[in-house]
């Protein structure tokens, strides 16, 4: 029996599957970038040199217990109002004098922080303490300094302070760069992220 | 039944697909060149918290990754049940954090090292005492810039 030759396959729908598995592949694929609360941590330190004093009433003591349980100024608190807190205590502005402020919009409670520039808030934590638990008392106290700055920024230079980040990084930011750079500095210097962390506790 | 049927005249040709592949191809490949795949496998848990005040970190080459969190079930058996720290594809003690912070500075060039931030990404779940060991090994060692990896999200939703 003569052979027969093959019939050809039909090549004509290999670009439909190609571009299934494209498609498929486009949709899938995620190019991951990682985003995340940035901090500093402070330098190691002299264990000689004195810690600085600072008034009593220029600290806010967060801490959470391990049961993850809040604790604000030795009052039990819940997370959804602690930024309102913090942002009460950092905007307070009750000093007079030298310690005066003059863009703060709170309560001039004398019995709270002089001014921004000196509130610290300090946030202690227990060794079983959950890091999620953690995170979100972070998230909220960098939301706090973030709305007092949006707000800083806004009365000042008219765009929120993220608008003013963001334009530093946008490479076709049209206006000047510099002066940028200065006012961001102006807004930090207003409101500087004063947040330390203390040893947890046993 | 007309045996001579007079040839359509006002037809178009047909467009050549025969190079359809071949760009699809191209595509292809600049997908496939372009997309980073996962760095190290994950020998822990990594169900990451989940915060709103985040900011991006773009030059993924100048990030070092620290994960910490509970062994995942395939290595449960052997790593025990408690948290751990896994410095690229294995688990690693609090000790050996400045070691690998160190080789990793060594392995960049010299102008780039002050930018070099460390990511944690640490399992939700995990205590708060094995992240302030980390931290303070980092201290010792001047990796100052963290990051706290952490999924978009309201922070309310860490608590449930």
């Amino acid at each position: 029996m003569a052979r027969r030759s093959a019939p050809e396959v039909n090549a004509g729908s290999m670009a439909d599957i190609a571009f299934l598995l494209l498609i498929f592949f486009l949709v899938t694929t995620t190019i991951e970038t990682d985003s995340g609360i940035s901090r500093k941590l402070p330098p190691p330190q002299d264990t000689d040199q004195p810690p600085p004093i600072l008034k009593e009433k220029n600290i806010f003591v967060v801490e959470v217990n391990k049961n993850n349980d809040l604790l604000v100024e030795e009052v039990p608190m819940e997370l959804k109002d602690l930024r309102e807190a913090a942002i009460k205590f950092l905007d307070n502005g009750g000093g007079t004098g030298e310690d005066r402020c003059g863009y703060c919009q709170g309560a001039k409670d004398p019995s709270s922080s002089d001014n921004p520039t000196k509130a610290v808030i300090s946030l202690r934590n227990n060794r079983e303490t959950t890091y999620s638990t953690y995170i979100a008392v972070q998230n909220e106290l960098v939301a706090a300094y973030t709305t007092l700055r949006n707000r800083e920024a806004e009365r000042l230079y008219g765009k929120s302070f993220e608008q003013m980040e963001k334009d530093l990084k946008d490479v076709n930011y049209a206006g000047n760069k510099e002066t940028l750079k200065e006012d961001i500095k102006k807004i930090q210097f207003l409101f500087p992220e004063k947040l330390s962390e203390a040893e947890p506790k046993k | 039944m007309s045996k001579f049927k007079k040839k359509k005249s006002g037809e178009l040709p047909a467009i050549s697909t025969a190079s359809l592949p071949d760009i699809v191809f191209m595509l292809l490949f600049f997908f496939m060149v372009a997309t980073v795949m996962r760095q190290n496998t994950l020998m822990i848990e990594n169900k990451l918290p989940y915060a709103d005040q985040i900011e991006k970190l773009d030059k993924k080459n100048l990030v070092m990754y620290i994960y910490a969190g509970k062994p995942s079930s395939r290595y449960r058996a052997s790593a025990g049940n408690t948290a751990r720290i896994q410095l690229n594809d294995k688990f690693a003690a609090v000790e050996d954090i400045k070691a690998f912070i160190l080789a990793e500075r060594a392995s960049k060039r010299e102008e780039e090292v002050p930018y070099l931030t460390t990511a944690l990404k640490v399992d939700g779940d995990t205590n708060m005492g094995l992240v302030g060991d980390i931290k303070n090994e980092l201290r010792e060692v001047e990796a100052l810039k963290i990051n706290y990896t952490t999924r978009q999200g309201s922070a309310s939703q860490n608590l449930k």
